[in-house]
């Protein structure tokens, strides 16, 4: 099953050191327009960190990162939401105190243009604004099944369903790439499941390109349509799920291989 | 006995046997306790969005009065002149951000904390150089007269100009929970203050959030700053007052808001009822000048975060 067009994201020989640690080194793959790729690897094998560069929270010092053709090095987290990147957290970062509304009216931050007056005073573009992101807003949350939740704090919200809020609040700013990091983690088997549906929904039906982290290695293969496999830091195999399953370099990094 | 009976028992029967004066000694105690809240309320703006504890909060109150006095005795018009001191109080935010913050982000709280000790003095000698040390009075046309009120129980006395600051302090504490609730921009304040990552993520630019926090927050100080001013005269000792603002944090939680109003109004009508009550039977007054640290570092004890702060968990 390849859907996949163009590329959209390269990146290229890419290493990333804190100090004397190699969080990464010269890892290159490509993520092409309609796909859903999956970045997998044991702990510690610098799949977050691959993320963190791609939307610019972390710069690497070697390698490049193309993205719909234009090439870059260092790039700040805002602009990359502003060029179509949106991303989810490993570890939820809501704004805890807002509501689920809220937390998704400012996914629409980036694409408002009305000026501090309007916006402070609800008059001219201000308000125009203001009702047309809130409709963009309302057809993201009938998406992801959340309505009965718009009004509450997230802080309140189980932990299944502030994973769904941070999905509502990556996809209100309509991206063209979408980074999940670990979008299942800490679910139950019916959370998990939701997700997965909420994922291939995204990607069939909005035609979103994503780009995902999972440990889950049985969701993995049923989502994605290519993997790219870390280990230290390295690039150990890309390739389709079945591929990468029976490559033994991968097998060896997850289940360990003895020297003797 | 005596003692006892004069701690447990006689301030409670004076105030049933003298409401007039009770509710005399509230109102003072919430008109002074609505200003605390106010310079509190500048704090907390920026804990919030930037994580700072900004020292020099208590110097903005007092430089963005100097401004506005400063203008107005050279015979600048008061709504010029409130506007002038806007705008030097946003140009401030621009210059802290862009020569101090800037250059320190990611610098452990302590060093930010101490370079705004450094803005503090800094604008405490650049205010009396600009404007020179004498008190000055403000003469904005805030009515001051002693207002006598027939109420129910008996007559009380009522400052004209208390009423006066309480109303526009509640005025001003709308308007910016208003703000940070309905428009976009306070959305996205809201946001960076809950999460400085995800903000990012979702496109916030840090920077730009800082300035207009700063600027906020330099607004604030600017009203609270006028307020002091009519009651005091614009002194350097205003930036003592500040220090008030401490215990009001700690009692309202340095991440709140309503916190930082209700603290204010607890300090103020606490430390009026303990004087007139308690303290000048008991202790032969002045317990204004402590009573309220005191009663932070019992809050202090029992719970830290304060009334309405963010409860301290960590993942670990």
């Amino acid at each position: 099953m390849s859907r996949s067009g163009d590329i959209l994201l390269s990146v290229k020989d890419i290493s990333l050191r804190f100090g004397g640690v190699r969080a990464l080194t010269d890892v290159s793959f490509d993520i092409h327009e309609g796909e859903i790729f999956a970045i997998i690897g044991p702990n510690g094998a610098g799949k977050s960190s691959m993320l963190n560069c791609i939307n610019g929270f972390y710069h690497p010092q070697e390698g490049t990162i193309t993205f719909k053709g234009e090439q870059r090095r260092q790039m700040r987290p805002h602009e990359a939401a502003a060029q179509g990147i949106s991303r989810t957290f490993q570890n939820i970062a809501l704004f805890k105190g807002m509501t689920t509304l809220e937390n998704v009216m400012t996914g629409r931050m980036l694409k408002m243009q009305a000026s501090f007056v309007e916006q402070a005073l609800y008059i001219g573009r201000g308000r125009r604004e203001e009702i047309a992101h809130r409709e963009k807003v309302e057809e993201v949350i009938d998406f992801l099944e959340i309505q009965s939740i718009r009004k509450t704090p997230v802080g309140r919200l189980p932990y299944g369903l502030q994973k769904r809020v941070e999905l509502a609040r990556a996809l209100a700013a309509e991206p063209e790439l979408l980074l999940l990091d670990e979008p299942m983690a800490g679910m139950n088997v019916e959370e998990k499941e939701d997700m997965c549906r909420f994922v291939l929904s995204t990607n069939h039906e909005l035609g979103t390109t994503i780009a995902l982290i999972e440990h889950d290695m049985g969701v993995v293969m049923d989502l994605s349509d290519r993997v790219v496999v870390l280990d230290y830091g390295r690039k150990l195999a890309e390739g389709t799920p079945d591929e990468v399953r029976g490559n033994q370099d991968v097998i060896d990094a997850y289940l360990g291989v003895s020297h003797d | 006995m005596e003692t006892l009976y004069l701690i447990f028992i006689d301030p409670f029967v004076q105030m049933v046997v003298e409401p007039a004066f009770l509710v005399e000694v509230l109102i003072g105690g919430l008109t002074s306790g609505v200003m605390y809240s106010l310079v509190a309320l500048g704090f907390v703006l920026i804990f919030k969005a930037s994580g700072i504890f900004n020292f020099a909060q208590g110097i903005f109150v007092l430089f963005a009065a100097l401004n506005f006095v400063g203008l107005m005795d050279l015979g600048v018009h008061p709504i010029l002149a409130f506007i002038i001191t806007i705008g030097i109080m946003t140009a401030l935010a621009f210059a802290v951000d862009r020569l101090v913050l800037r250059p320190l982000v990611n610098q452990d709280p302590i060093i930010l904390f101490m370079a705004t000790i450094g803005i503090a003095f800094f604008l405490e000698g650049f205010g009396e150089t600009l404007w020179g040390g004498d008190v000055r009075p403000v003469r904005v046309g805030i009515p001051d007269a002693a207002l006598f009120w027939q109420l129910g129980f008996g007559e009380i006395l009522v400052q004209s100009a208390d009423l006066f600051a309480g109303v526009i302090a509640a005025f001003l504490v709308t308007v910016l929970a208003l703000f940070f609730h309905f428009t976009p921009v306070g959305r996205a304040l809201r946001a960076v203050a809950d999460d400085h990552q995800a903000a990012l993520s979702v496109g916030i630019p840090l920077n730009n959030i800082w300035v207009i926090v700063w600027a906020v927050a330099g607004f604030v100080a600017l009203a609270a700053g006028i307020m002091w001013g009519a009651k005091l005269g614009v002194q350097f000792a205003l930036s003592t007052i500040a220090l008030k603002a401490l215990p009001v944090l700690i009692l309202g939680g340095f991440t709140s808001i309503p916190g930082a109003i209700i603290g204010g109004l607890i300090v103020g009508a606490g430390e009026k009822l303990f004087e007139n009550y308690w303290g000048v039977p008991l202790l032969e007054g002045a317990t204004e000048d402590w009573f309220a640290y005191i009663v932070a570092m019992i809050f202090l004890f029992f719970r830290p975060q304060g009334l309405f702060g963010e409860k301290i968990i960590e993942r670990v």
